[in-house]
């Protein structure tokens, strides 16, 4: 069944940036507000369940060039390889660092190597959820 | 590690390569390979002779698990350098003669040899380790290197048969000594064999002293294959004989008997000690040399015969422990069993090692073991039969081989046990020499069958599968340096009796010789016409008699009952185990999913609610909750319609549905209660997996309720009420008990300070609790990768199974 | 308010544990769904409500809502999702490849053994 749903189609593509952009945000507030890597990456994959839902599977696989699967593995690579990447400086698996620095335009920012172990939980629940859904979509 | 823990390694070591020298070097037999280990480790443990000739002993240790006291520690003394050179020196001879009994084209001799190599290795453990719990290590790997031997040919039912046997029966028996060892180990404090023997006295009066001793016992019977665990070794020798030459005749057995000498020093004060493995070891002997007789398998006469030595050997020991009754050596008599135990444990491994080699040429040769087919072979087969006269007569008693030493020995403890005054024996004593004489009889009696019926007698070509000839001289080689051995122990028996029998005796009865001194063993060939000779001399004529006349007499076995015994007993217990637990199985695992639901929840209602009633544990505390307010109860009347609404739900969209405004509630149960991040997480989640859901929807069947009965209905609410209400019971109850303050202080003030985050929930999820996420998320990815090959790679089972896709 | 909250999670349990003894796959699979709800609810329930201000530092508040079981949840929710998802596709691939989604028919017979 081939439906022609301008409206939603046109509404979905809008909204799917806005939800995109407060996935990212939820995501990076999410050391010092509500949010975080498990919310942003589900929000992220929310949005993208929207587009097929207006759209059709093949269509959002062509646009989105990314095999999934993949999106798990590195986010697997990236909290591991966080973890153990305090390793090398000869401190206990999983000791995070964090400083303050001045930056151009953000001003005084905290980078927290926490963030990377949160983009790491954030790439795999995208995977996840989106190898998930697009498996069961796609079987007959 | 020293060298010695290398020594014991080695052969494990050597397995390991065994399969690569198979694989690379196919022109040479793979036991040429094998064969240099045990003559290295022969040569090399020559080499502590000087040391335990002076009854001085040699410990080297290893940390293992050092918090617990289990030390890898190896000990030479005496006794356990004499079993080494046994293990090596009988092994050296039971890998060579292999090299010619199995063919090198069909035989798979790389599984082969690294059993062998494993036994090995296990052997030596259990005679070199000092700590229990090692030795019982080995203990049990030498149960399970024998199981894979004897099952070598595992496409023989019987060999099957006789390997499960050997390895429940030794199994047992470990287990129990494993028992033993503990409850001594926790009454004298230690793992160490030496210190548990230097606290012997105290041990002796501990009450627990006899309950380790039997449980140790049953070890070393089912070990060496004692009356009532004997079975096992009969249908053992369904190995190949090499095996067979090897594990049930030199070694393995005789581990029991280790085990009983390694312990005396801790047990054989005792008159308990005494009596069990004298009077065992006495009634295996008469018991299974009685039984030999009536054997018409050649590896079966031998097989009784050897339990029937071992018990002889047993017997022995437990008339040795009298010994240390006497404060002095000067007139000890006693002695002389340990020395005669020892002494007949080396001519035991000589002959029967031997006569296990000849049967297997024979085996080999004729293609039969059956003595009803052979006969005659004494022309054919002149080198076979030397040494099978030098092997039986020698196990027979007859001068002027070893065996006749040993048994005149025997017999002398056994008369000398008659006269002692001590555990009562002043009523029983006699039994001990008479018993002794009867046991002799039968093994004169089927000493001579397994020569003369085999040898003498008619030739019958017609029944055997092959032309008998002469063995290859490989394969004599083996036989006749055990053959030589019984002669020149038997000629020059005290070539033995300083190097070797005194050391391994001192250790069994250390506490009487006194500090650098020895014992008196010297053997001699003519002691004049004394009770023992006149004994023996009444053995030959009466065994030559009863041998004559054994065809007129033969019949009498058949009034044995032939149902009632031990292998029925053993196998009817077998059957009734399995079938009992299948049955017991079949009762509860009834393949419904419910059934197993209602055992879970069942105990889960039992276990809680009992412990809430006997312990008095609910508790309910109003004072410290929060208040109700007017948006709680509105959302907890949404919920639990909502979860009503999915009871009666009679389409699966309204359940789903349903079930996705429980999950709504929830979160906003979430913002209510302060948690902003779950709330969050919940309301896309539970948008989520409601897509998910319907995505499924396509797939699933329609709502079909498969109704139930109203029993199952009626029970399953019960059980449903039930969980419930111990829920609430515990979760109230458990609110209303604060036993200790929350450990939350500690992330509310650490957020900022130690992680440098201020939403404390993400904090504790990638900082201070991080493992748990990244295990998380570990697990998420197996979820979605198991989903994508549930879905997408599926078993090619043919065209009926694509086709219902 | 916690032992009313209590009470809620004790009749969610009851209502999971009623859906899961039934013969339906689908039943069975929503009930997992509503005791993981339970759990979620009395897991919170258990660290107290709300006795401060939510866990995120920087709020004026004297005192906070006790962060480590919202951690917990949060957890949890996350993994009852993989397993309703895994659930509900093993479901779909036995319906599919068996013909039913009755729990009784699905145990098989007894040469299958």
């Amino acid at each position: 069944m081939k439906t022609n749903d301008v409206i939603f189609q046109t509404i979905a593509k809008v909204v799917f940036f806005m939800i995109i952009f407060f996935a990212v945000h939820l995501f990076f507030a999410g050391h010092y507000h509500p949010g975080g890597g498990f919310v942003g990456g589900l929000l992220t994959s929310g949005a993208i369940v929207l587009l097929m839902l207006a759209f059709d599977m093949k269509t959002i696989k062509k646009g989105f060039l990314i095999d999934f699967k993949w999106l798990i593995s590195l986010g697997l690579l990236f909290s591991a390889g966080t973890a153990a990447g305090s390793l090398i400086f000869n401190v206990p698996f999983f000791t995070h660092a964090y400083d303050y620095f001045q930056l151009p335009l953000f001003g005084k920012t905290s980078l927290h190597t926490a963030m990377l172990f949160d983009l790491g939980v954030y790439l795999v629940v995208i995977g996840v959820t989106m190898t998930i859904i697009q498996t069961i979509g796609e079987s007959e | 590690m020293s060298l010695l823990h290398w020594a014991i390694l080695a052969p494990f070591i050597m397995a390991a390569c065994v399969p690569f020298v198979r694989k690379k070097a196919t022109a040479i037999h793979t036991g040429w390979f094998v064969l240099i280990l045990p003559l290295v480790l022969f040569v090399s443990f020559l080499q502590y002779l000087p040391v335990t000739m002076k009854n001085d002993s040699i410990m080297q240790t290893a940390d293992w698990i050092p918090s617990l006291g289990i030390n890898f520690t190896a000990y030479v003394d005496g006794l356990s350098l004499l079993f080494v050179l046994l293990i090596t020196g009988i092994g050296a001879l039971v890998v060579l003669y292999s090299i010619y009994y199995l063919s090198k084209t069909k035989e798979s001799l790389q599984h082969f040899y690294v059993y062998l190599l494993m036994f090995m290795g296990a052997m030596l453990g259990v005679v070199l380790s000092d700590n229990v719990i090692t030795l019982y290590m080995f203990w049990e790997l030498t149960s399970i290197s024998s199981f894979l031997l004897i099952a070598y040919w595992f496409d023989r039912d019987r060999s099957r048969y006789g390997a499960l046997k050997s390895m429940l029966i030794t199994v047992f028996g470990g287990l129990m000594m494993l028992g033993g060892f503990l409850v001594l180990s926790i009454m004298g404090n230690t793992f160490s064999i030496r210190e548990l023997a230097a606290q012997a006295p105290e041990l002796n009066n501990h009450p627990l002293f006899l309950l380790a001793m039997i449980l140790i016992l049953f070890g070393a019977f089912t070990k060496s294959a004692q009356f009532p665990f004997y079975i096992w070794l009969p249908d053992a020798m369904e190995a190949p004989t090499p095996v067979s030459a090897y594990l049930h005749s030199a070694t393995m057995v005789k581990a029991g008997i280790y085990l009983v000498a390694r312990f005396s020093p801790i047990f054989a004060f005792s008159g308990y000690w005494f009596w069990i493995v004298g009077t065992v070891g006495l009634f295996t002997m008469v018991w299974a040399s009685f039984n030999a007789v009536k054997q018409t398998d050649l590896k079966g006469i031998l097989a009784f015969s050897t339990v029937s030595q071992l018990g002889l050997i047993m017997s022995l020991l437990g008339a040795g422990s009298a010994a240390l009754h006497f404060d002095s050596l000067d007139d000890n008599l006693y002695t002389a069993a340990v020395i005669a135990a020892v002494f007949h444990l080396i001519n035991h491994a000589t002959f029967k090692g031997s006569l296990f080699m000849v049967t297997g040429i024979i085996d080999h040769e004729t293609g039969t073991r059956d003595i009803r087919r052979l006969g005659g072979l004494m022309s054919l087969m002149p080198i076979t039969f030397t040494l099978s006269v030098i092997g039986a007569f020698s196990m027979a008693g007859l001068p002027p081989f070893n065996g006749f030493l040993s048994k005149e020995m025997f017999l002398l403890s056994m008369v000398q046990l008659a006269e002692l005054d001590l555990f009562n024996l002043e009523t029983w004593g006699l039994l001990f020499p008479v018993l002794a004489w009867i046991g002799s009889v039968f093994t004169f009696i089927y000493s001579m069958i397994i020569v003369f019926r085999v040898f003498g007698g008619k030739f019958q070509p017609e029944k055997l599968e092959k032309k008998p000839h002469e063995a290859p001289f490989g394969m004599l080689i083996s036989p006749i340096v055990l053959a030589s051995l019984v002669i020149l122990f038997g000629l020059f028996p005290n070539l033995l009796s300083y190097s070797l029998i005194q050391p391994a005796a001192a250790s069994i009865v250390p506490s009487i010789i006194p500090n650098g001194g020895q014992l008196d063993v010297h053997i001699s060939f003519w002691h004049g016409f004394t009770t023992e000779f006149m004994m023996t001399i009444g053995v030959v004529i009466i065994g030559i008699i009863l041998y004559k006349f054994l065809p007129k007499w033969i019949g009498m076995y058949d009034y044995f009952p032939g149902k009632v015994t031990l292998n029925n007993l053993y196998n009817a217990s077998l059957y009734t185990a399995e079938r009992g637990s299948h049955s017991l199985t079949k009762s509860y695992m009834t393949g419904f999913i419910r059934s197993y639901l209602v055992y879970i929840f069942a105990f889960f209602i039992t276990i809680l609610g009992f412990t809430i009633w006997v312990k008095g544990a609910f508790r309910f505390d109003s004072s410290n909750t929060a208040s109700i307010g007017f948006y709680e109860v509105g959302l907890v009347i949404v919920l639990l319609i909502a979860t009503a609404t999915i009871l009666i739900a009679k389409s699966r969209l309204t359940s789903i549905i349903s079930l996705g405004a429980v999950g709504y509630s929830v979160s906003l149960f979430f913002i209510i209660f302060r948690a902003p991040d779950l709330a969050l997480t919940q309301l896309v989640i539970e948008t989520v997996s409601t897509a998910l859901f319907l995505l499924c929807f396509y797939h699933l069947p329609k709502l079909s309720r498969h109704e139930e009965k109203r029993r199952f209905q009626i029970g399953n609410a019960v059980i449903a009420a039930g969980v419930g209400l111990i829920v609430a019971l515990i979760g109230i109850s458990a609110h209303s008990t604060k036993l200790f303050p929350s450990i939350n202080e500690y992330y509310i003030k650490n957020t900022y300070t130690k992680a440098g985050g201020e939403n404390m929930v993400n904090v504790i999820l990638v900082d201070f609790r991080g493992f748990d996420t990244l295990f998380e998320i570990a697990v998420l990815s197996v979820a979605a990768l198991g989903i994508y090959g549930l879905i997408k790679l599926r078993l090619e089972k043919g065209g009926e199974q694509n086709e219902n896709e | 308010m916690e032992i009313l909250m209590c009470i809620v999670a004790g009749l969610l349990f009851a209502a999971a544990v009623y859906l899961m003894l039934s013969k339906s796959l689908l039943r069975i699979i929503v009930g997992t769904g509503l005791l993981s709800h339970g759990t979620h609810l009395m897991l919170l329930t258990m660290g107290g409500l709300k006795t401060g201000a939510a866990p995120v530092l920087g709020e004026n508040t004297a005192s906070y809502t006790d962060p480590i079981p919202q951690a917990l949840i949060l957890t949890a929710i996350v993994i009852s999702f993989g397993v309703t998802a895994v659930f509900l596709v093993i479901a779909y691939r036995a319906y599919q490849e068996l013909g039913t989604d009755n729990m009784d028919q699905l145990k098989g017979t007894e040469a299958d053994d």
